[in-house]
């Protein structure tokens, strides 16, 4: 185990590394920083001022390899356009983003899990369908259009809860429900998939033959079993959920990372940028990384694979 | 209409049965901006919000009034210029700023000086490089030096320049002037999130004689929400009170919003077809003045301004706001929609069959592929590029765009040198280079006499209309939303004057 989880850390770190050079190096050659940095009417000289101040006159490689110096000591130095260390905003941002992160995993689990049972429980019928429906339209439908539909039904119509901000636990209720029925879908499906499997297997057959309360079997025995790869996907979700509320937050107001991010983009604010992808990235390769840990703790076969 | 605007739509029918009553409430005035102030501090901010939020809390040495376009005395109570390159100011006695500090002559003379000193950094240099440096004459009476002679200064400390207390200011910092703003103007800040909210309450002591109107409402408090249609649900939910730059189709749908009132202003930014034809353009088809004048006469401005572009807005002539010092179209050849004639143009220019060119934009799409349209229709096949901002203007700068839908506000700077020279000076942007443009333009802009000024400027834009270097087209307007309870007057300018806004 200690092999493989080593194995794995390597990969890891390969990852981050390959993820810090994308960030860094997408972000300096898609345009000329410092002329964006200079705005509507910036003079050639406004722009070479710009250009030596903040040393983008030096070699790529020698600005790679300070940035990554001071990124690896969370200094990602200040944000262009608040002129405060970008370290310290994203630190202030980051718990608004777990949390509508953490909401919205907890009400994807909640929605899918008994779905998926239930979908298993009687395939092809009516529920099945219904299910498959509503995992079909989840992933379909835009998430800034779901979005949109809560507000104008909870917020303008109902008046029952805030259409955008972060100020109170109320506010997360629609971004919530927003970023979860996204990823709830590739949840139920696999929840489904996973019983259905477990389910027909002769250890269920076993236990029933022994005279088991069929919730026993269901929930002590077939579900144990089948929701294991769901707990990798969710982690690997939640990951996803973290790195894709951009769209999320920005609707819904909510001072997180992903409207941080928007907001870097909108102002060409390069270190701030460069500093959530990378943070988003490595938070993924994280909960990647556990994931991967978790399946070769749980099934030896990866392990020695 | 997008997927947002659909949801909208069954919004506001929603919301048509059954509004409720919006307002007063608290005597907070909420409202939004999709925008994001980089700092509090009026020279270290680039964006239009910054503006907005500074013209509440500072007051300027001269003010402009917006009706008449007439400079009044706001800090400086008279002025006079001394000579070509020297100005100087009686300042008024007895104003304080919110935290006490009285105003004088040391706090003009710092905040000049400060600013202007390009390593201090202020983000606004276009502003304030032209003061050479800012002298006291006694405790209520300064003397500005110029770099060269700069008419426009009147107008730049009628605006984009506000004065700082001089004490708070040396200690607090651009940082600290951000997180807490101390200024003389009609609204103080009370808190500030930065990136998310902005607190303000009422100056109760703000100066009675001063020009702008004494302000009524209590307090206001800006959100930043960057979804039009949030914003949008929120004043329909009465978590707000006021928006703007609400698209027009938005507008048009929140009209029927029985507790809501929409509002269309004029802005300063115009709009035109910009055509390079120095060398090396891209575009060599553009060195025809044949195929710029039948651009010219392929676009249809007054069908335009009725479908895409919005009420409030006008058709222009030459290249400047009709309301800027020095803004003139008479004189100047009008180029009348004739696709007939702009054919016959083509025709006569070599190209029978029409001509295939590429068209670069950034904003309003709506509005370029409806130019496309009226060029395909006299022959002309624009391809569309469309880009961000700086993105087309460094392939304009470095040759590689010719044609482009471009627009420019002027910074809301009341004269024709905040733009002119920018497009035809020889700068970056000038993508003609017309030497005889150029020296009339460099003649407007250095002469302190407004009848020299007034005449080297129609000379030039005369000569930039027969020329038809450009394809000018109109002025942008912008569209308010608020609550039925508010009394509110848009102006040209784009900066809301809560402090003359009124609960009914």
């Amino acid at each position: 185990m200690l092999a493989y989880a080593a194995k794995r850390a390597l990969l890891a770190a390969l990852v981050a590394l390959t993820v810090s050079l994308a960030c860094f190096f997408l972000v300096h050659l898609s345009t000329d920083i410092a002329v964006a940095m200079a705005g509507e009417g910036a003079r050639a000289e406004d722009i070479d001022f710009i250009r030596k101040q903040y040393g983008f006159d030096r070699p790529l490689g020698v600005q790679y390899a300070e940035w990554l110096g001071r990124a690896v000591r969370g200094d990602f130095g200040d944000s262009l356009y608040f002129r405060i260390p970008v370290a310290k905003i994203v630190w202030q941002r980051l718990p608004v983003t777990a949390t509508l992160g953490g909401y919205a995993i907890l009400i994807a689990l909640g929605l899918s899990i008994p779905l998926g049972v239930l979908a298993a429980m009687r395939p092809n019928s009516w529920l099945d369908r219904l299910a498959l429906a509503i995992a079909v339209v989840g992933q379909a439908m835009p998430s800034f259009w779901f979005a949109l539909l809560l507000m104008l039904l909870f917020g303008v119509t109902l008046g029952w809860l805030p259409i955008s901000g972060s100020d109170t636990q109320a506010h997360f209720v629609l971004p919530a429900i927003a970023l979860a029925y996204y990823a709830a879908p590739a949840i139920m499906r696999l929840t489904r998939s996973g019983m259905l499997e477990v389910l027909g297997s002769d250890y269920i057959r076993t236990a029933r033959a022994k005279g088991l309360r069929p919730m026993a079997v269901l929930f002590k025995h077939a579900l144990r079993n089948a929701v294991i790869p769901v707990v990798a996907l969710a982690a690997v979700q939640l990951g996803f959920m973290l790195g894709g509320s951009v769209v999320i937050e920005t609707v819904f107001a909510l001072n997180g990372l992903g409207y941080l991010a928007w907001e870097a983009i909108l102002h060409n604010d390069f270190p701030m940028v460069q500093a959530i992808v990378l943070l988003i990235a490595l938070i993924y390769i994280v909960l990647t990384f556990l994931a991967d840990l978790a399946n070769g703790w749980l099934d030896p076969r990866i392990r020695i694979a | 209409m997008t997927a947002g605007r659909v949801v909208l739509a069954i919004a506001i029918t929603l919301a048509l049965a059954g509004t409720v009553q919006a307002g007063k409430r608290d005597d907070t005035l909420r409202w939004a901006s999709n925008q994001v102030p980089e700092s509090l501090d009026a020279y270290f901010n680039n964006v239009r919000i910054g503006v907005i939020i500074a013209h509440h809390l500072w007051d300027q040495l001269i003010y402009r009034d917006p009706k008449t376009g007439q400079y009044k005395p706001l800090l400086a109570t008279a002025w006079k210029w001394t000579g070509p390159k020297s100005l100087e100011l009686e300042l008024r006695k007895g104003v304080r700023f919110h935290n006490g500090e009285a105003f004088d002559a040391d706090d003009v003379v710092y905040t000049l000086n400060f600013v202007s000193n390009p390593a201090n950094k202020a983000v606004t240099q276009q502003n304030v490089n032209w003061i050479e440096k800012a002298e006291k004459i006694d405790a209520h009476k300064v003397r500005i030096l110029l770099r060269k002679p700069f008419p426009a200064a009147l107008e730049y400390l009628a605006g984009p320049i506000p004065m700082y207390p001089n004490e708070y200011y040396a200690k607090a910092g651009p940082k600290g002037m951000s997180d807490k703003p101390v200024g003389t103007g009609p609204y103080r800040v009370t808190e500030h999130q930065p990136g998310r909210l902005v607190r303000f309450e009422r100056n109760k002591d703000y100066f009675k004689e001063s020009p702008r109107a004494q302000p009524t409402i209590g307090k206001l408090e800006l959100r930043l929400i960057p979804d039009q249609n949030t914003q949008a649900a929120e004043l329909m939910a009465k978590g707000l009170d006021w928006i703007f730059n609400v698209p027009p189709d938005q507008a048009k749908q929140l009209r029927a919003v029985r507790d809501l009132s929409v509002v269309a202003g004029e802005t300063m930014r115009v709009v035109w077809l910009a055509m390079a034809t120095r060398e090396g353009t891209p575009t060599p088809v553009l060195k025809d003045i044949r195929v710029r004048k039948a651009i010219n006469h392929a676009i249809n401005r007054e069908a335009m301004l009725k479908t895409v572009v919005g009420e409030s807005a006008r058709v222009i002539y030459t290249l400047c706001f009709p309301l800027q010092f020095g803004c003139t179209d008479e004189g100047a050849p009008r180029y009348a929609y004739d696709p007939a004639k702009a054919k016959a143009l083509l025709a006569e220019a070599g190209h029978p069959n029409g001509l295939d060119i590429d068209l670069y934009a950034y904003r309003e799409r709506q509005q370029t592929e409806a130019m496309i349209g009226y060029l395909r229709a006299a022959g002309i096949r624009a391809n569309l590029r469309y880009m961000q901002y700086a993105a087309m203007r460094d392939a304009l700068r470095e040759g590689k765009a010719g044609f482009a839908h471009q627009t420019w506000g002027s910074f809301s700077v009341n004269d024709v040198s905040a733009m002119m020279p920018v497009f035809f000076k020889f700068q970056a942007d000038d993508v003609n280079r017309d030497e005889k443009v150029r020296d009339l333009l460099d003649a407007g802009d250095t002469s302190v006499n407004p009848n020299v000024r007034r005449s080297a400027y129609k000379h030039a834009l005369t000569i930039m209309a027969e020329q038809a270097y450009v394809a000018p087209l109109y002025s942008l307007p912008v569209y308010y939303a608020h609550s039925k309870e508010l009394e509110f007057r848009p102006y040209a300018d784009e900066i809301p004057r809560f402090w003359e806004t009124r609960w009914k």
